[in-house]
């Protein structure tokens, strides 16, 4: 059938419009749960981290132990607690090539955390590049602010089943009970190692290495670097109120 | 249902099954196969768009002028596309992580495209979302069947429960080791492979 040029503008003005609307209306009516979704999703992976179990939690009752459990205190670069500040006024800028994240407002940087109460812990947020990908996750120390207490990754694009396995329990759970500072003080962090940490390391340096993921050495390798590298940023608050 | 329609939906299930057969929408093939759950997700999703894709072109094929259908195609796919991203988003947030950027790259999946205008574009819609259907399931069968495999034997799982029990693994004093081939795209190639060699030996189909 043959049409002409007018027909054709008409009928792919009508189309586009048509499907626009239907998208812009979608969008819209859905765009509340979609955020409520990636907001929970948050809440759902900061209290996993401090070792709640999240997996079988409703929504509602993520959101009020969230509530009545955590709370956001804003950290200057010195390490003291600014007040008036909450992250929602922070602007988050990312460094495209390690992955990491500053937050600012009015061009100064501050750094966001997380306090829970029971049990008490001091939670800060993690991103760093691994293989194909930024991770992104949290890692919750103990009241003693040397002692992990858990870590979670909620956003990574590494492989499934090889890098993907940072997300699974077995090597979550591995951090749990480890030290980030060694005898002498210094912040030494946690090393993913290659192979089993049993076979690689011994002594005190086995409070400061966790099992690695075969087959994803690289993975594993950008979890070590950019975990040390978010924790010095929080090294000075740390010191300031270590307990022992 | 007449003969005609379960021919339609038949058909593409194995003797013109859209992946072995004509070897199309094999990217999505390989992404999403690695875990059961993702593949029947995906699978889902495609068989909502092409069988709605399929259905809004073959009512509109008398009216769509000949030099545009491809622009024309395109748009009602890609909406279809954002529109499904989009209730994933909103209520199967869990799995919309997962799949990622695939939900979204459904609009190259070749399938579409291809029944689109080899076939919507000049039947009417009842044997087009007869026909839709067919090729979603064509598809999606040979994805379960692929995934099945890959996280069997490169995870030790199906659907995210273990199948192999935890005391054979070598970490735990056995023997057995998860498949890493499986969880990488060569490994969907082999089994991917495999399945058109079983059935063309079964079919007698000799490429031309």
């Amino acid at each position: 059938m043959q049409h002409n040029n007018l027909y054709t503008f008409k009928f792919i003005t009508i189309i586009t419009l048509v499907a626009s609307f239907l998208l812009a209306l979608a969008s819209t009516q859905l765009k509340e749960l979609q955020e409520f979704n990636v907001e929970l999703d948050r809440k759902k992976n900061i209290l996993k981290c401090i070792g709640k179990d999240v997996a079988l939690m409703k929504a509602e009752a993520i959101i009020v132990e969230y509530k009545s459990n955590i709370s956001n205190i804003i950290l200057n670069l010195n390490g003291s607690t600014v007040e008036n500040i909450t992250s929602e006024n922070l602007e988050s800028i990312q460094n495209k090539s390690t992955g990491q994240l500053n937050y600012f407002l009015d061009n100064v940087e501050y750094l966001p955390a997380y306090k829970s109460s029971s049990p008490e812990a001091f939670i800060i947020p993690i991103s760093g590049k691994g293989l194909w990908s930024t991770l992104y996750g949290y890692f919750a120390l103990e009241n003693d602010l040397n002692t992990v207490m858990g870590i979670t990754f909620y956003k990574h694009g590494e492989t499934p089943g090889l890098g993907g396995e940072v997300e699974k329990k077995w090597f979550q759970n591995n951090f749990v009970g480890k030290k980030i500072f060694d005898q002498t003080g210094e912040l030494v962090s946690i090393k993913v190692v290659k192979g089993k940490v049993n076979d690689v390391y011994s002594d005190d340096a086995l409070n400061h290495g966790v099992d690695g993921i075969s087959g994803a050495t690289i993975t594993s390798r950008g979890v070590s670097d950019f975990l040390k590298r978010d924790l010095l940023r929080y090294e000075a608050y740390m010191k300031n109120n270590r307990t022992n | 249902m007449e003969k005609k329609a379960k021919a339609i939906i038949s058909d593409p299930m194995v003797d013109n099954n859209p992946i072995t057969k004509q070897i199309l929408g094999i990217c999505s093939a390989l992404a999403v196969t690695v875990k059961m759950e993702q593949a029947v997700v995906m699978s889902l999703a495609l068989t909502f768009v092409l069988v709605c894709s399929n259905v809004i072109i073959s009512l509109l094929r008398k009216g769509i002028p000949r030099k545009i259908r491809i622009i024309v195609q395109l748009t009602v796919i890609a909406s279809l596309v954002i529109l499904i991203d989009q209730i994933l988003k909103a209520y199967l947030y869990d799995i919309s992580k997962q799949l990622s950027v695939f939900v979204g790259l459904i609009i190259t999946n070749c399938i579409i495209m291809g029944r689109a205008e080899a076939f919507a574009m000049q039947n009417n819609y009842k044997d087009a979302m007869y026909d839709g259907l067919g090729n979603a399931m064509g598809y999606g069968s040979i994805l379960i069947i692929v995934s099945t495999f890959r996280e069997l034997l490169g995870s030790g799982t199906l659907f995210n429960y273990s199948i192999i029990p935890a005391s054979i693994y070598l970490e735990n004093g056995g023997w057995y080791v998860n498949n890493g081939l499986m969880l990488l795209a060569p490994g969907a190639f082999i089994i991917l492979g495999l399945i058109i060699w079983v059935q063309r030996t079964y079919t007698h189909y000799i490429e031309d």
